[in-house]
């Protein structure tokens, strides 16, 4: 099953490009221009991301960089151990919306102390694949369409991504325990 | 929502940081997240160009009728607000389904895509449709039936059976988006009753 997706994942965008052209040259289509046409978008999206982007990065970096993060870790570890979230991966939990790359590096370091096949390591590993950094796609999404009142999105992508982590630690205590 | 959000993280991290004695990390810290957009953007532009010419191609041949004709069943509980058989759809469809593979590089162009294209529905007004607060909840829950990255890692990690996580990863995902989907519902309810 599982190497049946992963061959899937590794022809779908040959695949799906070889049927788009196709389909396109029999409707006669001219494939080449009308491409180009479309993919010269491509920077004027990316610049206009760019400030909200910049924006969410910066004020995320000096939350963390001062120490706030930490003070905030520490005020909600209690409460989400007493929700059943192992206090290892509280800090996981807590980045995981906020940042990729900062996730990502817990999750190392998660999977290097404690080992990829531990409890730990196996839990880390499913709460950081089974939810999207909330805030990234927000500034990228919305600010790709120049929308400011994001209205609530966010807070229900953030109760999107609570709910994840304890389906994770719920799926994996009974999987793993 | 995200005005207040940005300005207490800023004010809040800049005052602790000189309770802490870590002005200089933070100093460093925010040129750093600068220079961060920028390369974030610099990888995305190239995707970026490569699906909206792949999707224009698409739109020229009317393929992208096909894919929002097949996406109807689901679009009418999903986004209900949006004309059926609207290109946004199909684009839609196209993001999710990358999504699924874990093409997160193919995801993001498609899904901007689509953005952009309810952004037409809404006739490009500054404050987000019910449609689009659904799609980003749904792009920010995550649904992945193949989560590359981490796989990559616990291979790198020399895991005995990196795929074992691969069961657990899609039931959570399909949890937190349930729920993502439903809150977005409720609280689209509510700022309606309020009349905002």
């Amino acid at each position: 099953m599982i190497n049946l997706i992963n061959y899937f994942s590794q022809w779908a965008i040959p695949l799906i490009i070889l049927l788009i052209l196709i389909a396109a040259f029999i409707k006669k289509v001219k494939v080449y221009e009308v491409f180009t046409d479309g993919a010269v978008e491509g920077i004027a999206v990316g610049v206009k991301i760019l400030p909200y982007l910049l924006a969410m990065l910066m004020a995320i970096a000096i939350f963390r960089a001062s120490g706030a993060l930490d003070i905030v870790l520490n005020q909600l570890a209690k409460p989400l151990s007493i929700l059943g979230i192992p206090k290892e991966v509280i800090p996981l939990a807590l980045i995981r919306p906020l940042s990729g790359t900062g996730s990502l590096g817990i999750v190392t370091d998660l999977i290097n102390q404690y080992g990829p096949d531990s409890f730990i390591g196996r839990l880390a590993s499913t709460m950081q694949g089974s939810t999207e950094t909330t805030f990234y796609v927000a500034a990228v999404y919305f600010g790709a369409i120049g929308i400011k009142n994001s209205r609530h999105a966010i807070l229900a992508g953030l109760l999107a991504d609570l709910a994840g982590f304890l389906a994770a630690v719920f799926i994996c205590r009974l999987v793993f325990g | 929502m995200l005005n207040k959000i940005w300005f207490t993280m800023i004010i809040i991290g800049i005052i602790i940081a000189a309770i802490n004695g870590r002005m200089e990390e933070v100093s460093i810290a925010i040129l750093e997240s600068a220079e961060d957009s920028v390369m974030i953007v610099v990888k995305l532009i190239g995707p970026m160009a490569l699906w909206l010419g792949i999707m224009k191609v698409a739109e020229e041949a009317r393929l992208t009728d096909v894919l929002a004709k097949l996406f109807k069943p689901l679009a009418k509980i999903l986004f209900p607000e949006v004309p059926k058989n609207h290109p946004a759809l199909a684009s839609i469809m196209m993001n999710l389904s990358a999504n699924f593979l874990g093409l997160g590089n193919s995801a993001t162009p498609l899904g901007i895509k689509a953005m952009q294209q309810l952004q037409e529905l809404n006739s490009g007004k500054s404050s987000a449709s019910d449609a689009m607060c659904t799609f980003l909840v749904i792009n920010t829950s995550s649904v992945t039936l193949l989560p590359t990255t981490i796989l990559a890692l616990r291979i790198g990690a020399g895991s005995a059976q990196p795929t074992e996580i691969i069961g657990t990863t899609v039931f959570a995902t399909f949890c937190s988006t349930v729920v993502g989907i439903v809150a977005n519902k409720i609280l689209i309810k509510i700022s309606g009753l309020r009349g905002v």
